[in-house]
Parts: C-alpha cells; sequence; structure tokens
C-alpha cells in the first residue's frame, strides 16, 4: 500500500519528532510512504481568522502537491479536518479546483484514523509503561468524527494503565490566532484543561494534534507539573 | 443594555473577568450543572437528536415564510382581542411601550424576563419617565437591586454565588443575612407578591407566538410569567418578530426540546398559552393586551448570509458549553446577548463596527454547534463574520501584513522554509518580542525540520 505523508507546517518545524513517529509507525506496517516536497501549510490560520483568499491559495498549494489517488496521511485531526471538509467549500466557484479539492477531501485521513480503519493497528500491541491520559481535541472529534480510534489505540498499548480525564473533549484554549489575540482567556482555558490532566493523577497525556499539545505542555509548566506530553503516535511508534 | 454597548472592549472585558476569581468560579459551577444535565436528559432519549432535525427545519420554514407568518398572527391576535404594534426599532419600541403605560396613567409595572426589553433598554426609559417597574423572575430581580445587566440569557444572575445574593439583600433589603436559597427565595417571593397586587401593568416577553391563533406562549419556572401576563389589568407582551410557530401542533417539538436545552429539565414547570384577552366568564387575564413585535435589524439578517442566526430559541446551551463563555461570563461580551449566539447576534443586530472584537471570542472548537436545539451553524456563522470583518478592513494592521506574508508564503516553498529558517534564526528575538503570553507558549523551532529529514 502507498500512501502520501503530510506533515503540517507544526510538525515541520516546531515537532519534526512527531512526523519521525508518523513515518516509522506506517512502515511498520509494511505501507509505502511518499513524502510531496515543497508541502507548506494547510491554509487553516488564515482561514480561521477570516483571511479567505489566502487560505484558497494555501489550498491551492496543497491541490499542487498532492496528486493521484493514493490516501493523504496526515498526524493532526485540524489539518485534516480542514482539506477534509473546509477545501471544498473555498472553491465553490472554481469547477476544476474543485473536482480536485473533492478528491483530496475523499481521500485524506487523520493519523489514528488511518491506523484503525485501513491498517487495523489496533489489533497489534504496543508495549507502554505508566499511567496515560488523553485528550479529545476539537477539530478531530466533533468536525472529523474521529473518536473512538485514539482509544481503540490507547487500549492497545500494554503495560499502559488509560486514566480518563473529566471533560476531556473540552477545548484546550488553543484555538489558532486565538492564543494570540485573546491569550488572557488562551491560558484560563488551557489552565482548566491542565488541572483536569492533573486530577486524573496520569503520568502522561496524550492527543492528535500538536498544536493543542503544545498548549496543554505549555499550561502544565507553567503550574509545575511534570506530566509528559506526547502525540499518540511518538507513544505508539515506542511502542512497536 | 442597548444604550451601553462595551463589546468594543471585548478584550480588557474579558481579561478583567479572568482575573475575577469568585466570577470564575460561580460561572465555571452553574455552566457545568446545566451542561451536564442537559447532556443527561439528551442521553436519556435518543430520539430527542432526532427531533432537533425537525425543529431545525421547522425553524427554517418560518424563515422563509416569516411575513405571511406575521401577518397571519397579527390578524388572529387582533380577532381574539389584543392590539399589535409592530416596532421598526428599539426606539419605537420603547415610545410605543410608554405612551400605553402614560395614557393609562400606569405607575408600576411588573415585569416578567424578557432578553428582549434588555435588548431595548425598556427598564431605563420607563423609570426615567418615573414609572416603577419591577422584575419579578428571581435572577432578573437580583441583578435589577444590584443595578446589573444579565449575563446569561436563561440564567441572569449566574455570576452570582449565595453569599452575593445574601449580602445583596440584607443591604437593599434590610432583612437578616442567609445564604440558603430557600430563605432568599423566600424573602423574594414576599416583596414580589405585594408588587404583582399592586402593579397597574404587566409586561412580558414571549418564547414563541403561534401564527395560527394568534397565541403567545411563555415558558417559566418560577410562575411569575403566569402572574404577570394575568394578575395586572393590563399586559404588555414584547415579541422579536422571529419568535412565530405556524401552527400549534409544532409547539410540542419546542416543549420538548427548549426546557431539556436550557436547564435540562423534561418539561418546563410552567407554560403559558395566551390567547388575547380575558373573555366574559373568565376569571383571570389581562382585560387589555397589547402585542409590542420588534424589528430592530432582524429584517435585514432574514435578507443576508446569516439568517440561520433567527432560528434562535434562546436556550442558552451553546453558552453553557463554551470554553470562552465559561470562563469570562455573560458581561465581557458587552451587549445583551453572550456566548456564541450572542457573539453572532450581537454583531448581527449592532453592527460589526459597533462589536468586531466579538467575532474573535472563539475557539472554533465547535461545542456549541454539538448542542444547538435547532441547528445553527454557529461556527460558519463565527467564520463567516470574521470574513467580513477582514473584509471591512476592521482588522489589526499588524494581523493583516502577517496574513499576507502568511499567504504568499503558504504558496511559495522556498519562501515557507526560509520562514522557518529565519525564525529559528532570530527565535530569541522573537520570543522578547512576541511577548510571554503569546511567542513565550510556543517551543523553540527545530533546526532540523521534517522536510530536510524526508528523501
Amino acid at each position: 500500500m502507498r500512501v502520501q505523508l503530510f506533515g503540517t507546517c507544526m510538525v515541520d518545524s516546531l515537532f519534526p519528532e512527531v512526523g519521525d513517529a508518523t513515518l516509522r509507525l506506517l512502515e511498520h506496517f509494511g505501507v509505502d510512504v511518499a513524502y510531496p516536497h515543497g508541502q507548506t501549510c494547510c491554509g487553516q490560520p488564515a482561514f480561521n481568522a477570516g483571511y479567505r483568499a489566502q487560505a484558497r491559495g494555501a489550498a491551492e498549494h496543497f491541490l499542487s502537491r498532492f496528486t493521484g489517488s493514493d490516501p493523504i496521511v496526515t498526524p493532526s485531526g485540524s489539518c485534516a479536518a480542514m482539506v477534509k471538509h473546509h477545501y471544498p467549500e473555498l472553491f465553490q466557484d472554481a469547477p476544476q479546483l474543485l473536482e480536485k479539492a473533492n478528491g483530496v477531501a475523499a481521500r485524506i485521513f487523520e493519523m489514528s484514523q488511518f491506523l484503525v480503519r485501513v491498517l487495523h493497528a489496533h489489533e497489534s500491541t504496543y508495549r507502554g509503561t505508566g499511567t496515560l491520559t488523553y485528550h479529545a481535541s476539537c477539530h478531530l472529534t466533533r468536525t472529523l468524527g474521529v473518536k473512538e480510534e485514539p482509544l481503540l489505540l490507547i487500549a492497545a498499548l500494554r503495560g499502559m494503565q488509560f486514566v480518563p480525564m473529566p471533560d476531556a473533549s473540552r477545548c484546550c484554549g488553543f484555538g489558532g490566532t486565538f492564543m494570540a489575540k485573546l491569550p488572557e482567556i488562551s491560558c484560563a482555558i488551557a489552565d482548566e484543561k491542565a488541572q483536569s490532566i492533573m486530577e486524573s493523577g496520569a503520568d502522561t497525556v496524550t492527543g492528535c494534534d500538536s498544536a493543542c499539545l503544545m498548549n496543554i505542555a505549555d499550561a502544565l509548566k507553567r503550574r509545575g507539573s511534570t506530566v509528559r506530553v506526547v502525540h499518540l503516535v511518538q507513544l505508539l511508534a515506542e511502542g512497536i | 443594555m442597548s444604550e451601553h454597548q462595551t463589546s468594543l472592549n471585548f478584550r480588557e472585558n474579558s481579561a478583567r473577568a479572568v482575573e475575577d476569581a469568585s466570577l470564575r468560579a460561580a460561572m465555571r459551577n452553574a455552566a457545568d450543572t446545566f451542561g451536564t444535565r442537559r447532556s443527561a436528559a439528551f442521553a436519556a432519549i435518543p430520539d430527542l437528536e432526532a427531533l432537533r432535525d425537525k425543529a431545525s427545519e421547522l425553524r427554517m420554514q418560518v424563515l422563509d415564510n416569516l411575513p405571511a407568518l406575521l401577518e397571519q398572527f397579527s390578524s388572529n391576535a387582533t380577532r381574539a382581542g389584543a392590539t399589535v404594534h409592530r416596532a421598526h426599532d428599539a426606539a419605537a419600541a420603547r415610545e410605543t411601550i410608554l405612551t400605553l403605560l402614560q395614557e393609562r396613567g400606569v405607575r408600576m409595572a411588573a415585569k416578567g424576563k424578557s432578553m428582549i426589553s434588555e435588548e431595548i433598554g425598556l427598564n431605563a426609559h420607563l423609570q426615567a419617565a418615573g414609572i416603577e417597574v419591577v422584575e419579578t423572575d428571581l435572577g432578573e430581580y437580583i441583578i435589577q437591586l444590584e443595578g446589573e445587566t444579565p449575563s446569561h440569557i436563561i440564567v441572569p444572575a449566574i455570576h452570582k454565588n449565595r453569599q452575593q445574593v445574601g449580602k445583596l439583600f440584607a443591604e437593599r433589603l434590610h432583612v437578616p443575612y442567609s445564604d440558603d436559597p430557600q430563605v432568599l427565595t423566600k424573602i423574594a417571593r414576599r416583596v414580589m407578591r405585594e408588587k404583582f397586587l399592586a402593579a397597574d401593568a404587566g409586561i412580558s416577553g414571549a418564547n414563541f407566538a403561534i401564527a395560527e391563533s394568534g397565541s403567545l406562549v411563555l415558558f417559566s419556572n418560577e410562575g411569575n410569567g403566569r402572574m404577570v401576563t394575568s394578575v395586572p389589568p393590563l399586559h404588555i407582551a414584547i415579541l422579536s418578530l422571529e419568535k412565530i410557530l405556524p401552527r400549534l401542533a409544532d409547539l410540542p417539538t419546542f416543549i420538548r426540546l427548549l426546557p431539556r436545552s436550557a436547564t435540562g429539565q423534561a418539561i418546563t414547570s410552567y407554560l403559558s398559552l395566551i390567547t388575547g384577552t380575558r373573555k366574559p366568564g373568565e376569571a383571570t387575564g389581562a382585560k387589555e393586551l397589547h402585542i409590542v413585535v420588534l424589528d430592530n435589524g432582524r429584517s435585514e439578517i432574514l435578507a443576508g448570509e446569516c439568517r440561520e442566526m433567527l432560528k434562535c430559541i434562546r436556550c442558552g446551551a451553546c453558552m453553557n458549553v463554551c470554553p470562552v463563555y465559561r470562563t469570562v461570563g455573560g458581561h465581557a461580551y458587552g451587549w445583551t446577548y453572550p456566548g456564541p449566539m450572542g457573539m453572532v447576534l450581537t454583531t448581527l443586530l449592532t453592527g460589526m463596527k459597533k462589536s468586531y472584537p466579538l467575532v474573535d471570542a472563539s475557539t472554533l472548537c465547535g461545542a456549541c454547534v454539538e448542542v444547538c436545539p435547532v441547528r445553527i451553524p454557529l461556527v460558519p456563522l463565527i467564520l463567516k463574520l470574521r470574513e467580513q470583518k477582514v473584509n471591512q478592513g476592521l482588522s489589526d494592521p499588524k494581523e493583516v501584513f502577517g496574513m499576507r506574508l502568511f499567504g504568499a508564503a503558504a504558496r511559495n516553498p522556498e519562501l515557507f522554509y526560509w520562514g522557518e529558517r529565519v525564525s529559528r534564526l532570530f527565535w530569541p528575538l522573537i520570543r522578547k518580542l512576541g511577548g510571554k503570553d503569546v511567542a513565550g507558549r510556543l517551543p523553540e523551532p527545530s533546526g532540523r525540520p521534517f522536510h530536510r529529514r524526508m528523501p
């Protein structure tokens, strides 16, 4: 099986180790991974802030890099949601681009979704230790509808005890440009998320979106917590 | 109220609210209580999800036929003995009501809970003309005593804890201090009962208005709604024009959805249907009924891209689950309606120039969309408003510059990767200039970005 890997801008620059883990996991399951060079950002920051022209530019660029018919896999719920649900919206007035947008929308997968639905990776087991809690990020759960997949993978982490946090699917307060425009509220919401994580008693927190995990890590650090924050693909790759 | 909009100061308002520990605790408790009760109510009855589709369709049909339905409502209400007034804006509605009261020599009016009256700034207007207005919903009464405005559309005093209410009652009503909700409710009830009996007029809102019968529908939990509308000889109901439902048969859908969405109750304590005035032989009911139908910008919304906002039935479920609302409370939004429905409706009703900071008051988490009983696409509406804000040139110039740069880089990989390298190179400086609450929350860019690790 062949896939195209969309690393996302956040992983590219800030969390390349998440990209490494994604690649390692896919290859572990015998997937042939192509990385279309020249990929940039899905355009979400502009789209969510109301800059439609810039978002459309980014989307057009994405369409020019991700051609063909192989599945596209990305370790980010919100970027997958952007491509799947908002790209077609952006090209309602441009039939040729709309066709391409519908094409990528149909073949994009968030990584946990691909692991479970296509590779049945939750039927394998992974090594792990300690206690783990899970943050169900907003666009992953509510826009993309991926709720069960990460939990199935977490259940396959043998040796790791899962302890749910209260209100796991409540927003972490990141919100893209929201974190910069209204930092006071963003930090206050993140502090509550950190509180939930600490209340769970877990020594590790995981999720499927690097941006949310980054925000959570910062809030935990502010509270002097030693809870480890790690992307789910990293946990799985470590446990192969 | 409408006169004192502070939505432009949303950031300052909210930064202050974030620092207010007792407000945050009260908001968390209350919003979580209602949010949890709502989820429990919906989990218990699976077909409520299907009912949301039906409710959404019904409300859409209403919007598609609004002028005809309003006409039908007016003629049927008139036939039942009511007088219907159309008010184009807040000033017209205030004047209509004041004139009605003055012509009848009303000195005191008892008021049921009405967000429309908050929207038009009715109390201040009547009081300035020497008419005493007494709020009779407990939450509204509390904030009236405090000189505040509601911070939630269903639970107006949600931001207050019982100790604060106890202190307020002790000071203003000269009663011994108590923070026991039952004792406080009894005190309020005693005060109000006298007011009900002495009031020359009752003023209420309406949750719905039925076109085929000309009836007003009121949901209430305290019974004050029924007192206000049936004890005084004159009843003035104020209604925003989108509250119409075509038929009585449409009402049960909302009887099931509204209380469950609002407070998690299976049914409201009092459901009043008021059709016209008191008939011969009837023991209760107002002898004179005036219905003021308010537009105040809604016809314009109806004709625009965000018309689905008018499907709203004011349950407040969206605010209870909103991470922003539960953190900053309702007053930060600076006008009548807070939370996700409030940020959209306020911007539409008062205009982008008076409220544009509100469109940023969302993380786009979508929790509101998940609970809205009439399936208003709140996130797409917020995105639409953000786009309008950008197009109207109301964004911060630094942001516009940054987004242009981003847009150029996103379609030019060399520029994009160059940007990554530069941000790595100048990270200490960026971190310093970007402030500790923004750039300080980001990790240092990697020396070996992912694209360079890939063959």
